[in-house]
């Protein structure tokens, strides 16, 4: 009881990144196409005021794979896009990551909110089975990845973004604190 | 009505389009019509649709071919939903239907002879879907068919034709990506 709750104590006391920060990045970044299925992390902070802002063109898809091959088909005539979803849907897209991101060279750029991650938490360190495993499977399959958690991430996103396209390989996002709404 | 014949057809309204084909179709129609403009390589099953969607929104003024299969498109249904709700007009959707996994030993897809792919894509919101089941009605009403504002399904009731070859590392090449890439660059 005592240790649940030190972790509300601890959550508390969590800085988290400002959405409005995050999509600056995002726009910096060249994207203007947003893919998604909603992902409760970054549903407030992220998708909801992107789906408003009349520069983003947003697709709704039904399905993660969906957007894999979406960004890469895109990416043919360098027009970027960034996949936002959560870590079950990553989880469910590997094959497609596998496949198109990876064996073909193509920069499929994946945003991933952790869904459950306690937020004073680093993700090898969650009681969330589904959280510690992101981490080591992007790892085995040599997929650049960073964690998005505090307002210092930030400001390496639009550089990410444009290794990826600069080198053709994919990246992954992993948001591990709520994005602030703007 | 033979696949390749139906292929055959189709060839003779390509100039400047992208082309997305999967598995037995690809292998077809690479030996049919060989080009630089042809989009091989999906990557993973079911993705053909995706793919499409991807190549219709980021080239708006370009007209998206898919030359989809049954199997492969059961495994990624939802992309019908998620193509009529984007509404790309430039995309013209082709499904090979033959009721089988014909690349991994032609075992019957589930629903085989009860899914109506046509039917299923009106209802996910393309503008409109048909089936063709006869070679001389497909050769009649193609040139409608691709004049129509996207998106749009045909239903291509086929028996194989011709043994073409499976050249799978052709498709999964880098060489194939950078040939369609360079291609759609330049025109």
């Amino acid at each position: 009881m005592g240790s649940a709750l030190d972790s509300v104590a601890a959550d508390a006391q969590c800085i988290y990144p400002s959405g409005a920060a995050m999509i600056a990045q995002i726009k910096q970044a060249g994207i203007r196409h947003i893919i998604s299925v909603p992902d409760i992390v970054t549903s407030d902070g992220l998708l909801w005021p992107i789906a408003r802002d009349p520069d983003f063109t947003l697709v709704r898809v039904c399905k993660e794979d969906e957007g894999v091959s979406i960004c890469a088909a895109m990416s043919y005539n360098k027009t970027r896009a960034l996949l936002l979803m959560q870590q079950t849907g990553l989880m469910d897209s590997l094959n497609a990551i596998r496949a198109i991101g990876m064996d073909y060279r193509l920069p499929v750029c994946m945003m991933v909110g952790l869904q459950g991650k306690e937020p004073h938490l680093p993700p090898d360190q969650s009681q969330s089975y589904g959280v510690r495993i992101v981490e080591p499977v992007l790892a085995a399959m040599a997929l650049s990845h960073n964690l998005i958690e505090s307002p210092e991430d930030v400001s390496s996103i639009a550089g990410h973004i444009d290794t990826a396209y600069r080198d053709s390989v994919p990246h992954c996002f992993l948001v591990g604190r709520s994005p602030e709404s703007p | 009505m033979r696949r390749d014949h139906a292929l055959e057809i189709l060839k003779q309204h390509i100039t400047d389009e992208l082309v997305v084909a999967v598995y037995q179709s690809c292998f077809d129609w690479l030996a049919i019509n060989p080009r630089d403009l042809n989009y091989v390589g999906v990557g993973a099953m079911g993705q053909a649709s995706s793919h499409g969607l991807g190549l219709a929104l980021a080239n708006p003024d370009r007209s998206v071919i898919v030359f989809d299969g049954d199997g492969s498109l059961l495994m990624n249904l939802g992309s019908l939903v998620t193509i009529g709700q984007a509404a790309p007009k430039n995309l013209h959707h082709f499904v090979f239907v033959n009721g089988v996994y014909e690349v991994n030993g032609s075992h019957p897809i589930p629903g085989k002879d009860k899914v109506d792919f046509a039917a299923i894509a009106r209802g996910a919101g393309y503008r409109n879907a048909v089936t063709f089941n006869d070679l001389d009605a497909f050769r009649r009403d193609l040139g409608a068919f691709l004049t129509e504002p996207g998106p749009m399904l045909a239903a291509m009731h086929i028996a194989p034709g011709d043994p073409y070859p499976r050249d799978y590392d052709f498709i999964h090449s880098r060489e194939a990506h950078n040939r369609f890439r360079t291609a759609l660059m330049r025109s």
